[in-house]
């Protein structure tokens, strides 16, 4: 029995933290959030490191890890606010494809995705946490029609795996004709989002399992990802807050000697703490303990999203004035935490899928 | 990462398994409700040690198995306790505190006389630490311990003392040397409760029982021979103590539990003819809930491993406390509303519903946030220890 990392997980995560430390210091981050884009620089640094073919398998060029590996690493881009996509185009979007996708689909995508040259943006948010603003997409003889909305990791996507309707996956190419893609604007300018709308776009259908199990998965994986994202930027702000506590005076005292102040990084760590725990076991479920998998992933979402709004908050608070202006770059994870609260459901929506899982309620 | 059992510990656990099926028949009814363990449980408590599942880790020649401490098998014999439904070893200040402090600190004497005794239930401590003047600044305590001849005579108050009422001895902090810094005058001293001029009075909570007591020493006659660890090192001894109580205040297992009557309330108690699970705002606290008892079981899972292997967690560890004192009060909590105005009745009342044990837990549970160490102070070790913030300086005395 052992609940931990191991040695190559510890230093797979050292080095991508040492990778984003070098490549995505606050000036990168900012640079990539004004103009909203890609940092492609990073994004390379971090395919060189095997991030973005991490759960392809070797024998299309990736690395073959499971989801706690994906999850290490998903920590490490929260905590440095990465201006990368990952959780889409790294995670979901090649999960959709080694358990829909024909070998030949499988060949012809996943080598180019293991190596990050080809970005792949994932359209499941209605399949998810239901249709809002008339979005929704119907899939029949090869064509799609209507609109996807809150589709992750959106820029400089080559290609979209989306879900219509009826649960059913497709790969569609970012410049199939009648695809008009708009971009949304989030808080977090660190990622991207988007909308796509369809008019007869020809998609090719991901069929080679059954679909929505293969969505439930995507799903699941999602939401372990968006919960270490957050844990990872949380921990990033908490180690800010008690930083600028131990330096910033006030009545001839150093902040962080007033229990007022101490108080609040004591709660933060201790509520926060304990989300390491709930993301690696969900993590961990995902490919060893399938009873437990989509639970668990639920509730490292949910709570992981009230828990990480609570420490944004209070640890800009610590910050006192300085925390709410763009100088100090705080904000970056601030609005980093928000979206992931509110991407694949928010939590009163995830909590509510918890529940029916177990039964204790009808889907709804 | 990999939760499965290796070989060795699966024979471990069948073993476990085994030896409860095949003493089903000799598990103690209960404990006898706020009183000294009764024969039955005593004979429980002997088959357990001889067995190897209390007292586990403490050496043959005073009165423990002798096995080597094991984390993993500790936690398997917990496991299989639970889910055969039997109780499990003795516990109490007793066990829990003095005697991993005496294998610690104990002369050989000591360690011979009182370790066995005390693990087979035949001695019950209480623990004589806190004070009126002197909770969380524990190190400022008043009780004195005057030198003649051989022996120290004793005055003072405690306060919280659990189990005195019917305890056979004390293990208490006295000021043996007032002249000296607060930390340092301290001694750790044992001693008979049926020592002439001890009394107890119990103290009645908003429970609406005694589960505490004062206890008044006036000049109570000590052999010096009876302090633990060296005059005027007492609070060093109490540190080590302490750190034991604080492992055991933070069960995860316990809030496992409890969400799990929580949901089989949930499911049989019913409003206009609906259940409480069909409740979606009843619903949406309880997974809440499951997430946070979810997490610390996980976290539990953590600490095991780091345990086992010697990692450092930083400040893991040092949460615990905190988070699953709280927990567990907020579980009380949610259950009380989801009963309604049932929840508000208490013992004696028509409808009441499991004796009224969610409005006792919920009150009691307070008391445990606040003993073993305050939230407050737990923030501040949290915060000092944890992520190296300043201690709060020192007034200046004018």
């Amino acid at each position: 029995m052992e609940f931990g990392l191991s040695q190559d997980q510890k230093m797979m995560q050292d080095s991508v933290h040492r990778t984003l430390e070098r490549a995505a210091p606050l000036a990168r981050v900012r640079e990539a959030a004004e103009a909203n884009a890609i940092a492609r620089d990073v994004h390379k640094a971090l395919a060189d490191l095997g991030v973005t073919g991490l759960l392809i398998p070797e024998s299309f060029g990736g690395a073959g890890l499971k989801l706690l590996d994906a999850a290490l690493v998903s920590e490490t881009l929260g905590r440095h606010a990465a201006p990368v996509p990952f959780i889409a185009a790294s995670v979901m979007a090649p999960l959709a494809l080694i358990h829909a996708g024909s070998p030949e689909q499988q060949q012809r995508v996943l080598p180019k995705l293991a190596a990050g040259e080809t970005i792949a943006g994932v359209a499941i948010a209605e399949s998810v946490s239901g249709t809002r603003d008339g979005a929704g997409l119907t899939a029949s003889g090869g064509k799609l029609n209507g609109k996807a909305l809150f589709v992750m990791d959106f820029a400089d996507a080559d290609l979209f795996v989306v879900a219509d309707r009826a649960c059913g996956l497709h790969l569609v190419e970012a410049n199939a004709p009648g695809l008009t893609k708009t971009s949304l604007i989030s808080i977090d300018r660190t990622r991207t989002l988007g909308e796509i709308a369809c008019n007869n776009t020809p998609a090719e259908p991901l069929q080679n399992g059954n679909a929505a199990e293969v969505l439930s998965r995507m799903r699941d994986a999602g939401w372990v990802m968006l919960a270490a994202d957050t844990l990872g930027a949380g921990w990033h702000m908490i180690d800010q807050a008690v930083a600028y506590a131990k330096e910033r005076k006030q009545f001839d005292r150093v902040i962080g000697s007033f229990q007022a102040v101490k108080h609040m990084c004591a709660e933060m760590a201790a509520e926060l703490e304990p989300c390491r725990s709930l993301v690696w076991y969900a993590a961990h479920a995902f490919d060893a303990i399938p009873a437990d998998a989509a639970l668990t992933a639920a509730h490292a979402k949910a709570h992981t999203s009230e828990i990480g709004r609570f420490v944004a908050r209070t640890a800009t608070e610590v910050h006192g004035g300085m925390g709410m202006t763009d100088l100090l770059g705080l904000h970056y994870w601030f609005k980093r935490i928000g979206l992931n609260r509110q991407l694949l459901g928010g939590p009163e929506r995830v909590r509510d899928l918890a529940a029916a899982m177990q039964g204790f309620a009808a889907a709804s | 990462m990999d939760l499965a059992y290796s070989a060795e510990y699966e024979a471990f656990r069948a073993e476990t398994r085994a030896f409860l099926e095949a003493n089903r028949h000799r598990f103690p009814s209960g404990w006898g409700g706020g009183n000294r363990p009764g024969p039955e449980l005593l004979a429980w408590q002997r088959l357990l040690i001889e067995h190897g599942y209390a007292a586990r880790t403490i050496p043959r020649e005073y009165g423990g198995y002798g096995a080597e401490p094991d984390v993993l098998k500790s936690r398997i014999i917990a496991e299989e306790f639970t889910r055969a439904r039997a109780p499990s070893g003795l516990s109490g200040q007793g066990i829990s505190m003095l005697v991993p402090t005496l294998l610690e600190v104990g002369s050989e004497e000591q360690k011979r006389q009182y370790i066995a005794p005390t693990l087979r239930g035949e001695i019950i401590w209480c623990q004589g630490y806190s004070e009126p003047g002197s909770g969380s600044d524990l190190a400022s305590l008043q009780t004195r311990a005057v030198e003649d001849g051989h022996d120290f005579v004793i005055n003072g108050q405690k306060i919280w003392t659990s189990t005195a009422q019917y305890a056979d001895m004390i293990f208490c902090l006295v000021r043996t040397e007032a002249e000296r810094a607060k930390h340092q005058g301290i001694s750790y001293i044992l001693f008979p409760m049926s020592t002439p001029g001890i009394e107890v009075r119990p103290l009645k909570t908003m429970t609406g029982h005694a589960e505490f007591n004062e206890v008044f020493f006036t000049d109570v006659r000590v052999p010096q021979e009876n302090v633990v660890g060296g005059r005027g090192a007492g609070w060093f001894v109490a540190n080590a103590t302490l750190k034991h109580e604080r492992g055991m205040l933070g069960d995860p297992n316990a809030a496992g539990s409890r969400l799990s009557a929580i949901i089989e309330l949930m499911n049989t108690e019913t409003v206009d003819g609906q259940t409480l699970m069909q409740k979606p705002v009843m619903r949406d606290r309880l997974m809440k809930l499951q997430a946070r008892v979810l997490a610390m079981q996980f976290h539990g899972l953590r600490l095991l491993t780091a345990a086992a292997s010697g990692d450092d967690v930083g400040l893991a560890r040092l949460i615990v406390k905190l988070e699953g004192c709280e927990l567990n009060h907020q579980l009380a909590a949610f259950a009380i509303d989801v009963l309604g105005e049932l929840g508000a009745l208490y013992e004696g009342s028509p409808h009441l519903r499991a004796h009224g044990s969610w409005q006792r837990m919920y009150m009691f549970d307070l008391g445990l946030i606040i003993g073993g160490g305050t939230a407050q102070i737990q923030k501040n070790i949290i915060s000092e220890r944890g992520l190296g913030l300043p201690r709060e300086p020192k007034l200046v005395r004018a």
